[in-house]
């Protein structure tokens, strides 16, 4: 029991870490200037000189991986915060206060629901223009729904609880139930949607500058480097592996991250 | 009855301000639509014949008025880049989509449900962890790149389809099927990997409730207790989850069908945005959200009807 | 870990190409210009590959590239152009031009009938023309009509068109389509015109498919029975359908890509007449001052740019023509500014932009072209400490925004070819509606206005190219190259003609057995 627990935990932990490592690595070093061109070394396998290989235009692969890291964990956190705290508030609201309070934001996030997110993106970028500020927010307003929607349940299960009721018994105020009473209790789903928010945040990045829609050129990104990369599939394979096994693994850690913290929360039993 | 009146009035209303947040989102977006379907080369005067075809000499919200009350009367209008009426558009292109998201969403229950019990029942074991880390991958892995990879090991290497070929179902259904079947696959694999995680955390929870502890003292197996008890009450919030990967999988069309190049509504959309084409993104999105809206309700409904300490008032 | 997978990775997709048949190609394959003549096998069905959707099929709206190289096959004007660009008669069996070159006599091609069946007669022609000219309505559809004055019928064979002043490129565009009055109101849905393919159906996003016209006035062609041109918006899944079989010709390949085809195609390549540009905004600050365009020029390494992102293939152009037009390329001119990061940063301090400045490129994010571009531009700018900034904008934006609002200070793109040097120079007009690079210089304007009055052909070709020049020294834009681009298709596939404009001649393509 003790021990897959801790697994999941350490290789979270330990592929987050790595991650993490990499990010603030970049800041100082990269083996090569991220954007520094040599044509003449274009689409060179991995080798000792270039570990991940060359791009299309002889940039060095590990140092655009290296600096794209900086990017995803940037448009991770900030994208995860605005849904986090976005999603606890409203979800609360309708979860506790129930009645035409939950009636209306349900609508509204059925409405946000029902859009396909990447229409969303589409929208918003197309209005806002193309940035990664603008990404992060379109990331994060349409992950709203999906913690509020986690928030709510929760919050309509717990209130029925006796705990609560007893909270109320005494006179608790409302405030006081859903803060101080009820959210930890729906913290640890939460915890799970932010992990997992973190990655699909990442994934969604990936996504929306595979379209050519997130992160500005030659500012490097993961998602936009498997756009580039999949016009050379045939030609240089690697180029489409570095990112997408980076993107995979960064994902897979964020996962792995958020199970093995609730495994450890659910040690309350 | 008198809920299932409320919960329909709210659906209209929801639509509404679906129709609403798109009108308005749109009218922000600078572009001028003959001129986005003309291009580099158009002409003042094919310009001006071309907004003079389309109608778009009256103001945006004199349109949407319009809009509105042809399609209370059931008329959707007609596209502005390709002149033809909006809904035999989304209709021809309805297959393609419908199709993905039916088969991704079959698979994915079909594989995930087996494979969530087949977790929990060999907790811990190694068919659990393995289960564990085919999960972990599958959430991890982006559908599009996966999509790719789908491209050049079936497509290219083995034969077994045609990338870039898409055949519709009255002309051969095995045809059909072999070009629908890999870009579902590609699109079902996250949503596996989220049933089955939901699937086993709820299991797990529900294992460590009283009345479980109460069957197995009464002497019941564990597979019984598993599949007569556990089951029925693990899969509400699995319900709920399928229900809210209805409009990822949507979404996830979008981009499947650019990687695929296939015809569905997702290409329709994403042309008719480029064309700032507004009565056919309006027809678009009214449809999509019409579909997830309505499913969500029958999930409602289902998952108030599952869970006994719910009620329906 | 990481590392382990990835290896692993790597070795199965090395042996997927090497199982895929990703052999080198046989650099022997490719002619260029023409393919070999072989025996014609009539019938057939052609399956080509287009990457833009449908505009408008009214030819008279259409306006993109994209359409007009369909509909070529469909309609036809008076005259029109052969793959050498120059022009012959089609609606018309014969014409005659005044010596003062103001009058035009057409004459009507004897029994030429629509796909309808229908007779064309000198009244489907008035009409037509009217509709474009405006001459009614006072509304024309397209410009360079203009001089015109009145058309008239001599008889039921004979049109006369009669002009206000001389215009050297009214019969270019006097290939504008004949359509038939009666089909008046359905033009968009049910086209209709007299060119060698009729019109089958349309399906949006997907196809449109045209058959052979079977009474078409020029004997022995077309050969195929049907042409289905497929929409497939992205390149690399139309790429893998193209490998798939699923398209008989893949016009406009990237050269790069040539050789991962293998040796099973049969290629065509050559430049396009497509002029790559980086436009600067003459009049906003900085690029208002000579100096700093000049700097620009010194600064951007073309030759680098075209090894980057064309591998190489690609016309290197010093203004806005390409060499494809040969006849009024002025030669020399993009060698006026070769590399010089010394002279680009002098300039740039005289103008007193010592430490460089700040820009943004915007681009139009569907065109990866394009973006590449700018990416190795972003980085050569920096030699010379100017820091520009990729703007990626969507293409509806980028219209209304840089192209008709002409609110940018850089972007990139590609102007396609016309027919006519006054079509491509005419944009740099300084009161011209599309000069949205705000170039204004009075003698250009006035070198444009004397070319079209001018009847004598050395004196006109001599006049666009003092206009070349002039926008070369001015350092009008950045003046990047006309790409190379390969047609290829299926082996037993022959006949392609490649034209120095958009356009795809699907009359001459034959199967060969």
């Amino acid at each position: 029991m003790k021990l897959k627990k801790n697994l999941a935990l350490y290789i979270g932990v330990g592929i987050v870490a790595i991650l993490l490592f990499l990010m603030i690595i970049s800041l100082f070093y990269t083996p090569y200037d991220a954007n520094k061109m040599v044509i003449a070394e274009r689409f060179q396998a991995p080798s000792i000189k270039h570990w991940l290989g060359t791009d299309n235009f002889g940039r060095d692969i590990l140092s655009r991986i290296m600096e794209g890291s900086q990017t995803a964990f940037y448009v991770g956190t900030v994208s995860v915060l605005i849904a986090l705290i976005g999603g606890i508030i409203i979800g609360a609201l309708a979860g506790y206060m129930g009645g035409w309070v939950d009636e209306v934001v349900m609508r509204i996030i059925d409405a946000l629901m029902a859009f396909p997110s990447i229409l969303l993106a589409l929208v918003f970028i197309a209005v806002f223009g193309v940035s990664t500020q603008n990404t992060m927010l379109a990331i994060g307003i349409r992950s709203i729904p999906t913690f509020a929607r986690i928030a709510r349940s929760g919050f309509i299960q717990y209130k029925e609880f006796e705990f609560v009721k007893a909270a109320k018994a005494i006179g608790a105020g409302p405030f006081r139930i859903m803060f101080i009473h009820i959210l930890p209790n729906v913290m640890s789903s939460l915890i799970i949607a932010a992990s997992m928010g973190f990655a699909t945040a990442v994934l969604a990045e990936a996504g929306l500058s595979y379209l050519g829609l997130g992160v500005q050129p030659p500012h490097p990104s993961w998602g936009r480097m498997l756009n580039e990369a999949q016009g050379y599939l045939m030609k240089a394979p690697w180029y489409t592996f570095a990112p997408g096994t980076v993107i995979t693994m960064s994902v897979l850690g964020f996962n792995l991250l958020g199970d093995g913290i609730r495994d450890m929360c659910d040690t309350r039993k | 009855m008198n809920y299932l009146l409320r919960r329909g009035c709210t659906l209209i209303i929801t639509l509404l301000f679906v129709s609403m947040i798109t009108f308005v989102l749109f009218q922000l977006i600078p572009g001028d639509p003959a001129l986005a379907i003309l291009g580099l080369d158009a002409e003042e005067g094919q310009i001006q014949e071309l907004h003079a075809q389309l109608g778009l000499e009256l103001p945006m919200h004199m349109r949407y008025i319009h809009w509105m009350s042809n399609v209370l009367k059931g008329d959707f209008g007609a596209s502005i880049r390709f002149s033809r009426p909006v809904v035999d558009l989304i209709y021809s292109r309805l297959p393609v989509t419908l199709s993905l998201a039916i088969m991704s969403i079959g698979i994915a229950i079909i594989v995930a449900i087996p494979l969530g019990i087949l977790a929990v029942r060999s907790h811990n074991k190694g068919s659990d962890y393995l289960i564990s880390i085919i999960t972990q991958l599958g959430m991890a892995i982006p559908s599009f790149w996966l999509g790719i990879i789908f491209i050049l090991i079936f497509g290219l290497k083995l034969g077994w389809f045609i990338p870039g070929r898409y055949i519709p179902w009255n002309e051969s259904m095995i045809g059909a099927f072999k070009s629908l079947l890999f870009p579902s696959l590609a699109m079902s694999i996250p949503v596996i990997a989220v049933i089955i995680r939901y699937l086993r955390t709820s299991l797990l929870e529900q294992m460590k409730l009283d009345y479980v502890r109460t069957a197995y003292s009464k002497g019941f197996s564990k597979k019984l207790v598993v599949y007569r008890h556990v089951l029925k009450n693990a899969l509400i919030p699995v319900i709920t989850v399928i229900g809210m990967m209805v409009a990822s999988v949507l979404g996830g069309s979008l981009v499947i069908e650019q990687v695929f190049a296939l015809p569905g509504l997702g290409r329709l959309l994403v042309a008719s945005i480029k064309y700032r084409d507004i009565f056919l993104i309006q027809g678009i999105v009214m449809y999509i959200a019409s579909v997830v809206i309505g499913i969500n309700f029958i999930i409602d409904i289902l998952y108030k009807s599952l869970d006994p300490r719910i009620q329906i008032k | 870990m990481k590392n382990k997978i990835f290896i692993y990775c790597m070795i199965a997709c090395m042996s997927l190409m090497i199982a895929t048949g990703c052999s080198s190609s046989d650099p022997s394959e490719s002619k260029s210009q023409e393919t070999v003549e072989k025996t014609p096998v009539e019938g057939g069905n052609v399956v080509m590959m287009i990457e833009q959707d449908m505009d408008s099929l009214d030819p008279h709206i259409a306006a993109s590239a994209g359409t007009k190289e369909v509909v070529f096959n469909i309609f036809e004007g008076l005259v029109k152009p052969d793959e050498k660009g120059e022009l012959y008669p089609a609606v018309a069996e014969r014409y005659e031009i005044s010596d003062d070159g103001r009058t035009y006599t057409f004459t009507l091609r004897k029994g030429i009938k629509f796909h309808n069946g229908d007779a064309v007669t000198v009244e489907d022609i008035t009409y037509s023309l009217d509709r474009v000219m405006g001459l009614t309505t006072g509304k024309p559809l397209q410009s360079g009509f203009e001089k015109v004055e009145k058309i008239e019928t001599a008889d039921d064979k004979t049109i006369i068109i009669k002009l206000k002043e001389l215009d050297a490129s009214l019969l270019t565009n006097l290939t504008v389509a004949i359509l038939p009055k009666k089909n008046e109101g359905h033009f968009k849905d049910q086209p209709i015109g007299t060119g060698p393919f009729e019109f089958v159906s349309y399906a949006p996003e997907q196809n449109i498919i045209i058959k052979k016209y079977k009474d078409y006035w020029k004997k022995g062609i077309p050969h195929v029975d049907e042409v289905e041109f497929r929409i497939i918006p992205d390149r690399e899944a139309a790429l893998l359908s193209f490998r798939a079989g699923e398209i008989d010709i893949f016009p406009r390949l990237p050269n790069d890509r040539v050789e991962e085809l293998g040796g099973q195609f049969t290629t065509v390549n050559g430049e396009q007449n497509m002029v790559q540009l980086m436009a600067m905004n003459n009049k906003r600050k900085p690029f208002d001052d000579i100096r700093v365009r000049k700097a620009m020029n010194y600064a951007v390494d073309v030759d680098e740019v075209i090894n980057a992102v064309a591998f190489g293939y690609g016309a290197k152009l010093g203004s806005n023509m390409s060499p494809v037009m040969a006849k009024y390329h002025q030669e020399g001119l993009e060698s006026v500014y070769d590399v010089n990061i010394e002279k680009a940063k002098g300039l740039l301090k005289e103008a007193g932009y010592e430490n460089g400045f700040k820009t943004k490129i915007a681009i139009p994010s569907n065109y990866p072209f394009h973006v590449d571009t700018g990416q190795v531009i972003v980085e050569q700018l920096k030699k010379v400490g100017i820091d520009a900034q990729i703007e990626l904008v969507e293409w509806g934006v980028w219209l209304e925004r840089v192209y008709n609002n002409r609110d940018y200070d850089m972007t990139i793109l590609s102007l396609t070819g016309k027919l006519d040097p006054y079509n491509i120079l005419v944009r740099y007009q300084s009161d011209y509606s599309k000069n949205f690079m705000n170039y204004n210089n009075k003698e250009y304007d006035e070198i444009i206005k004397t070319a079209i009055k001018t009847n004598d052909d050395k004196k006109r070709v001599l006049l666009y190219k003092e206009a070349q020049k002039k926008l070369t020294e001015d350092a009008a834009a950045v003046y990047i190259m006309d790409p190379q681009f390969t047609v290829a298709m299926n082996k037993n596939i022959s006949g392609y003609k490649m034209y120095p404009i958009y356009i795809q001649d699907m009359s001459s393509i034959y199967y060969t057995k």
